[in-house]
């Protein structure tokens, strides 16, 4: 155990609280009816594609259900080797990333 | 018009043989006829937790087999003359509870009592399914802990799938009941708290039942904590609970157990 954990007690039960939320918004889909985070993570991919080469696999969607507000995260990671279809050169491409509320 | 109400949750130690125990007697001390069914065939513990393990005869398998009416099978409480207990068998074969058998005995026991409350067995198979079958009425026993929450969930999925009322396309009633809640962690962030499971499972409150010495002690004593020390906060909390389930409207608090400063200074008495 750390040591400095032994000052550092107490609340995690918010941890907790958004665990299970981020659970139960991909478990909570019907099966029957197409899961809102399959249907934005295809067609996000599909407008991302159209410009950048990304990996399938690269490709994270998170709803954060909060009190007044959720955020939508969606994380893409561009290897550094592919080359943008739309622009030229080469740069350095940060992670595309959603705003993410505190 | 009688009702049918399982006691579920998914998750197995979370308090649904206490709760419906507690929740059976506390109705039946109101003056209600009460039933209480135990369907964790080959486990069953609701006689035990009810002090009556040495009055079973015939069970609820027996009924439905025809070995047995379901007057034989039928335990009445020695303290509340309103109350009445139907043990599950200790046989492992569990595809002895048939739906139609079960379909029956639910039948027959709505013509005698004013309540009939199913103690579901833990997991999602077929005894906690046929439990839930013929309910009108669900009561989820949460933790607040992220197990049991998630747990919960997932039968709050199933009730409102493979239950009669669902699939007639009408709604099952379903209420959530915090058991082994503690006010001062909560307070301090340590525990999940009421808000924050009612905001997860979106299901409304039925009560919220306070970790308790006095429940330990009401099972080691076999009786339901509302007739073991109806004056603890669990009991008051169950008490409450059968309250609501007859339509009254109270006030939600955390009942706690009521320790004076004589309890403080010199412990709590023996059991």
């Amino acid at each position: 155990m750390n040591f400095f954990n032994l000052f550092k007690r107490g609340g995690s039960a918010p941890v907790a609280r958004d665990r299970l939320q981020i659970l139960f918004a991909h478990e909570r889909s019907a099966p029957s009816s197409p899961d809102l985070l399959t249907v934005l993570r295809e067609e996000i991919l599909t407008a991302v594609a159209r410009h950048v080469e990304i990996e399938p696999a690269g490709v994270t969607v998170q709803m954060n259900r909060g009190n007044r507000i959720s955020t939508l995260e969606v994380e893409i990671e561009i290897p550094n080797s592919v080359r943008s279809l739309s622009s030229q050169g080469r740069r350095k491409r940060p992670l595309l990333a959603a705003h993410r509320s505190a | 018009m009688a009702k049918v109400v399982v006691v579920t949750s998914g998750k197995g130690g979370v308090g649904k043989t206490t709760t419906t125990a507690a929740v059976g007697a506390a109705l039946a001390q109101i003056g209600q006829k009460v039933v209480i069914v135990d369907f964790d065939v080959g486990l069953r513990n609701l006689d035990l937790v009810m002090g009556a393990e040495r009055r079973v005869v015939y069970d609820l398998i027996n009924v439905i087999q025809g070995i047995a009416k379901l007057q034989q099978a039928l335990i009445r409480d020695k303290r509340v003359d309103t109350l009445a207990l139907l043990p599950a068998s200790q046989t492992r074969d569990k595809d002895a509870l048939t739906e139609d058998g079960v379909r029956r005995v639910i039948a027959q026991l709505r013509q005698m009592f004013d309540w009939v409350i199913c103690d579901s067995p833990a997991g999602i198979e077929r005894g906690a399914t046929l439990a839930m079958r013929f309910a009108d009425i669900a009561v989820i026993v949460t933790n607040p802990e992220v197990s049991s929450v998630r747990d919960s969930d997932r039968i709050i999925g199933l009730l409102d799938a493979k239950t009669l009322k669902a699939e007639r396309g009408e709604r099952i009633d379903k209420h959530l009941l915090i058991t082994r809640y503690d006010q001062t962690r909560a307070t301090r962030g340590e525990m999940l708290g009421i808000d924050d499971v009612l905001e997860i499972l979106a299901i409304p409150l039925l009560a919220i039942v306070p970790e308790s010495e006095e429940v330990l002690r009401a099972s080691n004593l076999g009786s339901p904590v509302t007739l073991s020390n109806s004056g603890s906060g669990a009991a008051r909390a169950y008490f409450d609970a059968a309250r609501r389930l007859m339509g009254e409207d109270i006030e939600m608090t955390v009942p706690s157990d009521k320790v004076g400063l004589f309890g403080k200074l010199f412990g709590r008495r023996a059991a």
